[in-house]
């Protein structure tokens, strides 16, 4: 998995709420056996009209956001299904970061696996990143994870918290199957005690 | 020792591994594997020569993209579904996993097979790449979603990487009036508390009204636990769950059984045991509810009105408003009133036998409304073959529906059952998010009775005026 350290780039602002896995990336594009180039159907149905043209008021139709690297959200980003395409398809158009008040639980966990920082913040500071990011790409937010800070063009700078041990593997870009398995003496112990004490399992 | 509920005493007897900082390895004791969200797992496997750790504890069936015609275990048409579906025929057979094909009356939605087979016991854990693996929760199992990431992980260790999450109690009180149906129960609960409203909880739902329910009733209720926000929804364990789980292929027998029921007899929250969060809801208060918006939360008594959207606060204004330009709804129209032009009935939400008697009970004898088409789908091959043995599939022809093979179908409309674009559908299964059932469409979520009330009327209905 990549690495996250630090990010400068474009954000841009969706103040929607409740925006959920399938508008992030419908059914049609699960049927994939990959995990690469969802990109292009990132959004799709809010990106594009039913013959393929892109919808000019969609905010990553517009040009200043075409290169965006960052969303900035509404409440409760990625409520759904567990499609882990959602993430895939962030990563593939090249989102990097979202930052949102509330996250559905296993979208935020998906975007850990996918080297995307997802950031909840309080609505004041989410709200100032989104003022921010409508200032389209005259706007370059930038995002500091070892030091846990987000700083808007106009120098404010926002911290955020976030949990260590999750930081911890993002930073270095750590896989958590290779780390599980250094605990593969712990996992055999926990499976031999249940075998006398849940037999049926 | 301090009280605990009855997730703190599922997760105790799970940690295989607690790092300083409280991150720990959770134990799986079942892992349920599809088609669609396992592929890139099994071949993260292949890349790194990993192998599955408990194949024995590892069960696949494919549902999602399935058609649910005849012929399908001869050849499936679309050409990407098919392959996923030969992947996982592939991958069952080359990692040793337990496998029901298309071509085995057992097969069915992943989260309807698992209970039906036995594999889902109470005090278990048990996940899924799939959100709607909640609904093992209503055996007093630890059941949640996972993604393709921690699918991998899971095949590979046997483990999660997981923190504890927070208790909720969710207890309906008193009695269900009639007419009024599980459905109805886990709509009204998203309706009060919203979708974000269970992150970062496990709900526990517990009352008398929540006791009264079937197996299936309580499949139905923590199946929508994720629509709610919630990591898992949980019932405890009692005389019902036990009766039905015993007998099953895969239940534990003889001594076995016998010291598996006095394991989870035990399985209940203490009386003084702490809860986060508690909602209380009467069950006396519950109607039958239908969804008129593209969020699970959008919940409103058939007796109601399409809101106005300032009627909201904060980013629901706009939601609101987005939604009733995609629904095609204006303020103040009574529910009643709104024409449909399509039924769906099944999903593992509302796709199990006593789901299709309460259907089967409000069509007895009637037709579907002219212009209105219908399609039945059965959560497992064994649930169509009891509503065929019971009569109830014939009800249902009769009335004008379709009655199809067994999968995810028209929920996700993943396979070709799709809605039109602007087609307006009465659907039991679990989301009307915009495009859910097709590009365009139309989604008011209900209970099965409710469904089949608006296939013979063509419009919204309260089924309680039929019966």
């Amino acid at each position: 998995m990549d690495a996250f350290t630090t990010l400068s780039g474009i954000a841009a602002p969706m103040p929607l709420v409740n925006i959920d896995t399938d508008m992030i990336i419908p059914k049609q594009y699960l049927k994939t056996i990959k995990r690469t180039g969802l990109g292009v159907a990132l959004f799709d149905e809010m990106r594009y009209n039913t013959d393929g043209s892109e919808k000019p008021e969609f905010v990553l139709n517009q040009p200043q956001y075409r290169k965006a690297q960052i969303l900035v959200a509404g409440d409760n980003f990625g409520c759904g299904s567990s499609r882990e395409h959602a993430p895939w398809a962030l990563a593939d158009f090249g989102i990097k970061a979202v930052i949102s008040t509330s996250f559905a639980d296993i979208f935020f966990n998906n975007c850990f696996k996918n080297g995307i920082l997802p950031v909840v913040l309080p609505e004041p500071d989410r709200d100032a990143c989104m003022q921010d990011a409508e200032k389209g790409a005259n706007s370059r937010i930038e995002i500091d994870l070892g030091a846990q800070t987000i700083t808007l063009s106009d120098g404010q700078v926002i911290t955020f918290q976030i949990d260590q041990f999750r930081k911890h593997c993002l930073l270095n870009g750590l896989d958590d199957i290779g780390l599980t398995m250094e605990k593969a003496a712990s996992i055999a112990a926990f499976e031999e005690k249940a075998a006398q004490t849940r037999p049926w399992v | 020792m301090s009280p605990k509920t009855l997730y703190d005493k599922i997760w105790d007897a799970h940690v295989a591994h607690q790092a300083e900082d409280g991150t720990c390895l959770l134990y799986i004791d079942r892992h349920l594997v599809h088609e669609v969200t396992s592929p890139q797992a099994f071949e993260g496997l292949r890349m790194t020569s990993r192998t599955v750790r408990a194949p024995e504890k590892t069960i696949a069936v494919p549902d999602h993209n399935v058609p649910t015609t005849a012929g399908r275990d001869v050849h499936i048409d679309n050409e990407e579904s098919r392959i996923q579906v030969d992947a996982l025929d592939r991958n069952a057979k080359d990692f040793g996993i337990h496998y029901y094909p298309v071509s085995d009356v057992r097969q069915g939605i992943v989260h309807i097979v698992g209970p039906e087979q036995g594999w889902t016991l109470p005090g278990m854990t048990v996940v899924c790449g799939d959100s709607h693996t909640a609904t093992h929760g209503a055996f007093g199992a630890l059941a949640h979603g996972i993604g393709t990431s921690e699918v991998e992980h899971v095949l590979a260790t046997q483990t999660l990487i997981q923190k504890k999450s927070k208790n909720m109690k969710v207890e309906i009180t008193g009695h269900l009036r009639t007419g009024v149906t599980a459905k109805d129960i886990t709509l009204s609960v998203i309706g009060r508390t919203g979708t974000a409203g269970g992150t970062g909880y496990v709900i526990e739902y517990c009352g008398t009204a929540i006791q009264e329910l079937s197996m299936e009733g309580r499949m139905t209720v923590c199946n929508m636990a994720i629509e709610g926000g919630a990591k898992a929804g949980l019932i405890a364990p009692d005389e019902k769950t036990f009766d039905y789980v015993r007998g099953r292929p895969n239940a534990p027998k003889g001594a076995q059984w016998e010291a598996a029921l006095a394991w989870w007899k035990t399985l209940s929250s203490d009386a003084d045991a702490h809860w986060d969060k508690v909602v209380t809801i009467r069950g006396e208060d519950i109607a039958p509810v239908v969804t008129w918006g593209t969020s699970p939360e959008d919940v409103l008594p058939i007796t109601g009105s399409v809101p106005a959207p300032e009627s909201f606060h904060g980013g629901k204004v706009d939601a609101a408003k987005r939604s009733l330009d995609y629904m095609g709804l204006e303020p103040g129209m009574a529910l009643k009133d709104i024409k449909i032009d399509a039924v769906f009935i099944g999903s593992c939400t509302n796709g199990r036998i006593e789901d299709l008697r309460a259907a089967a009970e409000v069509l007895k004898g009637k037709k579907m409304a002219p212009g209105v088409r219908g399609m039945v789908v059965p959560g497992s091959g064994l649930v169509r073959l009891q509503a065929e043995q019971e009569g109830i599939a014939q009800v249902f022809i009769d009335a004008g529906f379709e009655w199809r093979l067994a999968g995810c179908s028209m929920c996700l409309a993943m396979n070709p059952d799709q809605l039109a674009p602007g087609e307006r559908c009465a659907a039991t299964s679990n989301r009307n998010f915009e495009g859910r059932q097709g590009r365009g469409g139309r989604t008011h979520l209900m209970s099965p009775a409710m469904a089949a009330a608006a296939a013979v009327t063509g419009h919204l209905t309260d089924v309680r005026e039929m019966m």
